[in-house]
């Protein structure tokens, strides 16, 4: 066993890629949609594991894991790199991807048509081989091929929910999410043009000396990247794409979909300023740091906004992401560590919370079909373990002490008074007023409204649903206390990455 | 003078603008979601010259090592659009067939159209 | 029990309401199971808290660290004199309201009696958890705890006028909170670089008057809990909970904790002397002024008896902050005898309000006429209640406002004497009427009785836990005015801690 460790060890991350995309191939030639979920299920369980297992060496060591594809040493060939910031987002991602499978199957089977099960499954897993991907990779236009894998899996995802307005949510997604891709990869070729190099660490070496012929190629490159990367974020204003998407999607792949898609994007963000441009390049140069910040609390308060009035509890959750991405790219764009560990804990915690909450209302759609307030209405007697979960996620996404939400803008307000921001403070807290207010209305209407006819029917779901949805309730709670897996690695990426902070 | 040599000597790069530009206007400004994906298909395609144009070198050959020449052509920036133009590809497909749908689901094509029937509801 | 460390006894008294509040669940189906478990853990949690006095006069000062949050900050506890009184006065007072809630809530046919329990509970935890707390973080997480575990009680009857308050209890509690009392837990973490409270302040010398007396007011008024006007207006709108809960919550634990938490920022956060020697504070004397004397006025005007009741509460809150803005030892400790005198006494007359609506269904003071004579002990404890409300010997009431008074003299802060003095009016010509009324018109006679029903009025005393309650709580006011031994030398004790 021990042996058998040792000879897989080296190949962790590789076989995370792998694992997922044979799955796939695998689940697209099944055709019942309960052996699809039990092969997609295997082959998800051990992607965590492979990410702990490889996150915990990085940190270990303090050296990052590097993999080289078919032995060409690093700036000639593809590399694949573990470092302290991806191997933590990976640990997200993958963790969230395995604690949902348990709600898939009966999810899946009422919300899509048998013959599709397996497909869904297919797709499912090749979407994750995607944000994997990109997460794990050191080259840049490696990172676009796994963009669009994880992109084009996840708009047919999107298109086999029930109403047809899915079809035109993925269509729309598709249009905005390629443009996003094209111009990263712009980006990226201007950025090749002027350094002949693709590699993430490469890059950053080149750039110094390429800056001094190219400058204004360069800074075209960063506008391309950014923008591109913004338009996947959804950040505002370049979110139009977003409440559609996770409203009409079937609700295993909102689940899916929230909990990771945008984070990984976050990542490929975070990468880009960070890592390959650098902070002195970045942000001494181009006002991206004012842009971030004032588009991040635009994000904030505009989209809570539109979740106070919205009356689809899927459409809520959706604009409430988008506010809740406004805190990571705050954080982004205020470049201290303080600020930077609030992005990358909230990245970690609004998947939680986020996960948690679409779940219950995966729940909630598979005993009464629909998410809207009016069929909602009363749910609290009838589905109460459900709503108990709804409650204490609901928490965690006001920021409440004491659960995962405070952790973060704990840091991101810290990060704000570093960067000298005392307005920003209050605005964080007087965003969180907001969320107060939307997470409140929807509790009045789960507690106080007489049941709906078709909430009377409805109870608790079944334990598979129960469970996955009480592990993210808990640690939702339990990372608000222990935060020695969320911050302490945040804050030793945030370290590295701001290693070079000149201001 | 100096303005016309560059525009000659940039020429590829005049066309990868507007190719790009063009593509991106027609996204935003057909209601039609076929032509709409043709603008797509139309931005995209600027990106694969925008990558080959380095990549050709004048009287260069394709990189296949041989003592009688000595200048190649970057054969990387080619893989590259390889595989972009595989995902370009995966990408009209799936609009497409996205749009047959909607076309089944809707009966039209037009996107005000769409909008007008789903606001009826 | 001298067997018990104080150790021990913390994480016992921190423990047992969870305890009930997790057990309570599973005798929903056995109503006295269920309501033996709530007097269990009550008179367990007294005991607990009982047995950590003698040990904490003796300077046992037990602490408890529950998790590192963040590095420098803790979840962690520490037992010093001014938290165990507050956690005395909620754990003891609490036995009595769960006597009384079990009259209250059974004699009305409330619904959702479990939920109530659990709810009351997981509130009493966070009440002891913010008397315990060792630093802000921990207060807030108690803070914000005691804040969402009250709700549900606000909104128990679920009509819209409960939906409504509710509304406005959540937003302006969590709002002010999270707008004003979170930034300026930041801001003491920027600039003390720790949270822990420190017998002097962590203050000092760090930051100039100008930002302490920013600080302060963001501290005032983000414990929104305290109802300095203009943040007061949750606490009328909360008494569309059941009695018991304004009792127990809006009289004492929950409006205690906002006055207990001022107390403690003022004494351990910024330091007395430091406060008073920048004159950074000396605005927050004319806020709790006008608050004590704008209340008052406002409660003049209210006929519902819960309503006066609770301008009346939010009047005395201010006492207690103006005790503490006054910044002498002697006014501190005070502020500290009128957490407790205060508790007792506003207790005794939410419990005879509760008392009245169920035996005679009467909501209004106007229709109070002669109900003394049918219900005399409920309106002797009101009488009793009131005398404290207003500061006349031989009741708690008294001991608070003479303290108040000798601070205020020694520092010649003459406002602060015509608040107290003008206010002991405006007390009375609230209080008074009520009695008077109650008393002054003809006992009932046999036809009166016997013959013509008049509605409603052929009602005597409530049921008898409720009557038993009232009278120990009357008792208990009278009784501390005789023997305010408890609250004295813990008070003292927190000053001897502080001005060594």
């Amino acid at each position: 066993m021990i042996a058998m460790l040792e000879s897989v060890g080296p190949h962790l991350p590789i076989l995370i890629v792998i694992i997922p995309l044979l799955g796939s191939l695998l689940v697209a030639f099944t055709r019942s949609g309960n052996l699809a979920w039990l092969i997609a299920s295997l082959s998800v369980l051990p992607l965590p594991v492979a990410a702990v297992l490889m996150t915990m060496s990085v940190l270990r060591t303090g050296q990052p894991l590097v993999y080289e594809m078919g032995n060409w040493p690093a700036p000639y060939g593809i590399v694949y790199k573990v470092d302290a910031l991806s191997g933590f987002v990976l640990c997200v991602v993958a963790a969230i991807a395995a604690v949902i499978m348990p709600f898939a199957r009966k999810s899946v089977a009422t919300e899509i048509p048998s013959h599709q099960q397996s497909w869904f499954y297919a797709l499912y897993l090749l979407c994750l081989c995607g944000l994997l991907g990109i997460v794990i990779t050191g080259d840049a236009f490696n990172a676009f091929v796994f963009l669009e894998i994880s992109s084009l899996s996840s708009y047919a995802l999107i298109a086999l929910g029930r109403h047809r307005r899915a079809l035109l949510a993925a269509y729309q997604y598709l249009i905005m999410g390629t443009i996003g891709a094209t111009l990263y990869v712009i980006g990226v070729g201007l950025l090749y043009l002027t350094t002949g190099s693709l590699n993430f660490d490469d890059l950053a070496v080149r750039l110094a000396e390429a800056d001094k012929t190219y400058h204004a190629s360069l800074m075209a490159a960063l506008g391309f990247m950014v923008v591109g990367i913004c338009l996947k974020i959804a950040l505002f204003p370049l979110h139009v794409w977003l409440p559609n998407a996770y409203a009409y999607a079937p609700s295993f792949a909102t689940t899916f979909l929230a909990g990771t898609a945008t984070k990984v994007a976050l990542y490929l963000l975070i990468r880009v300023l960070f890592s390959v441009f650098g902070v002195a390049m970045v942000y001494d140069r181009l006002p991206i740091s004012d842009v971030l910040v004032v588009l991040s609390v635009a994000a904030m308060f505009i989209a809570s906004v539109s979740a106070i009035f919205e009356n689809n509890a899927k459409r809520m959750l959706a604009y409430s992401s988008l506010a809740q991405i406004g805190y990571i790219t705050l954080g982004i764009g205020l470049a201290n560590i303080h600020g930077l560990t609030g992005a990358l804990v909230h990245i970690a915690n609004h998947a939680v919370i986020k996960t948690a909450l679409f779940l219950a209302l995966g729940a909630v759609v598979y005993r009464i079909g629909s998410a809207h307030y009016s069929d909602m209405a009363g749910l609290g007697r009838r589905m109460p373990l459900t709503m108990g979960a709804v409650v204490i996620a609901g928490l965690g996404l006001m920021g409440t002490p004491g659960t995962a939400g405070f952790i973060s803008k704990w840091y991101l307000a810290l990060g704000a008074i570093d960067a000298g921001l005392w307005s920003v403070v209050f605005l964080i807290v007087a965003s969180s007023l907001l969320s107060v207010i939307y997470v409140g209305r929807l509790t009045e209407v789960i507690f106080f409204r007489e049941p709906s006819p078709r909430a009377m029917a409805a109870r608790d779901p079944p334990l598979s649903m129960l469970v996955p949805l009480y592990v993210l309730a808990a640690a939702t709670i339990y990372l608000g206390f222990d935060t020695r897996a969320t911050a302490e690695i945040a804050a030793t990426a945030a370290g590295f990455l701001v290693g070079g902070l000149t201001r | 003078m100096e303005a016309l040599e560059r525009f000659a000597t940039h020429y590829n790069y005049v066309v990868t603008v507007f190719l790009m530009l063009s593509g991106l206007f027609i996204v935003i400004a057909r209601g039609n979601l076929v032509k709409k994906l043709i603008g797509l298909g139309l931005f995209q395609t600027s990106v694969y010259l925008l990558y080959l144009t380095p990549a050709k070198i004048l009287g260069g050959t394709p990189p296949i090592y041989d003592h009688h020449f000595k200048v190649y052509s970057n054969p990387l920036p080619h893989v590259l659009m390889l595989t972009a133009i595989v995902v370009g590809v995966a990408t009209l497909a799936l609009g497409l067939a996205l749009v047959v749908r909607i076309s089944e689901a809707y009966g039209t094509i037009e996107e005000d159209e769409i909008f007008e029937k789903d606001g009826q509801e | 029990m001298t067997s018990f460390t104080p150790e021990f006894l913390l994480a016992a008294a921190l423990v047992i309401p969870w305890i009930a509040a997790a057990t309570i669940p599973l005798a929903h189906a056995a109503p006295n199971v269920r309501e033996a478990v709530t007097l269990l853990a009550a008179g367990a949690l007294a005991v607990v808290t009982w047995s950590l006095y003698p040990a904490v006069l003796a300077g046992a000062r037990p602490e408890l660290q529950l998790a590192q949050v963040v590095p420098g900050l803790d979840v962690a506890f520490r037992v010093e004199p001014l938290g165990l009184l507050f956690a005395l006065v909620a754990s003891t007072l609490w036995i009595v309201n769960s006597i009384y809630s079990i009259g209250y809530m059974r004699a009305n046919e409330e619904p959702r009696q479990t939920q109530f329990y659990v709810c009351f509970a997981v509130a009493i935890a966070s009440a002891m958890a913010l008397a315990f707390s060792k630093n802000l973080f921990t207060l807030f997480i108690a803070y914000e705890v005691l804040t969402l575990s009250t709700y549900p009680l606000v909104t128990h009857k679920g009509n819209a006028e409960a939906i409504k308050a509710g509304r406005v209890y959540l937003v302006l509690l969590i709002g002010t909170s999270m707008v004003l009392f979170l930034p300026a837990i930041l801001a003491t973490w920027v600039y003390a670089g720790t949270l822990d409270f420190t017998a002097g302040g962590i203050l000092a010398g760090k930051i100039g008057p100008l930002a302490l007396g920013g600080l302060l007011a963001l501290f005032v008024f983000g414990i929104g809990k305290a109802a300095v006007m203009p943040v007061h207006f949750w606490l009328p709108a909360a008494m569309v909970a059941p009695t018991p809960v304004s009792a127990l919550l809006h009289a004492v634990a929950v409006v205690k904790a906002g006055v207990f938490s001022i107390l403690k920022v003022i004494v351990y956060i910024f330091g007395i002397d430091t406060l008073a020697g920048s004159s950074a504070g000396d605005w927050l004397v004319y806020v709790a002024g006008t608050t004590v004397l704008a209340a008052s006025v406002v409660a003049l005007r209210q006929d519902n008896l819960k309503k006066r009741l609770a301008y009346s509460t939010v009047s005395q809150l201010s006492y207690v902050v103006l005790a503490a803005a006054i910044l002498t030892p002697i006014s501190a400790i005070g502020a500290a005898i009128h957490i407790a005198g205060h508790a007792v006494a506003k207790i005794t007359l939410f419990f005879a309000a509760g008392a009245i609506y169920t035996a005679a269904h009467k909501t209004e003071i106007s229709e109070l006429d002669g109900i003394g004579w049918r219900m005399p002990w409920t309106m002797t404890a009101f009488a009793i209640g009131s005398l404290a409300m207003i500061g006349l010997p031989p009741t708690a009431g008294f001991l608070g406002k003479w303290f108040l008074l000798q601070g205020s003299m020694q520092t010649e802060q003459w406002v602060a004497v015509a608040v107290v003095v003008a206010s002991t009016i405006l007390n009375a010509s609230y209080f008074l009427p009520i009695i008077v009324r109650a008393f002054s018109t003809a006992p009932p006679t046999e036809a009166d009785t016997a013959g013509t029903h008049h509605h409603g009025d052929d009602h005597g005393e409530a049921p008898w836990p409720m009557v038993l309650a009232l009278s120990v709580t009357a008792a208990m006011t009278v009784l501390m005015f005789f023997a305010p031994d408890v609250p004295l030398s813990l008070a003292k004790a927190m000053i001897a801690e502080v001005k060594p």
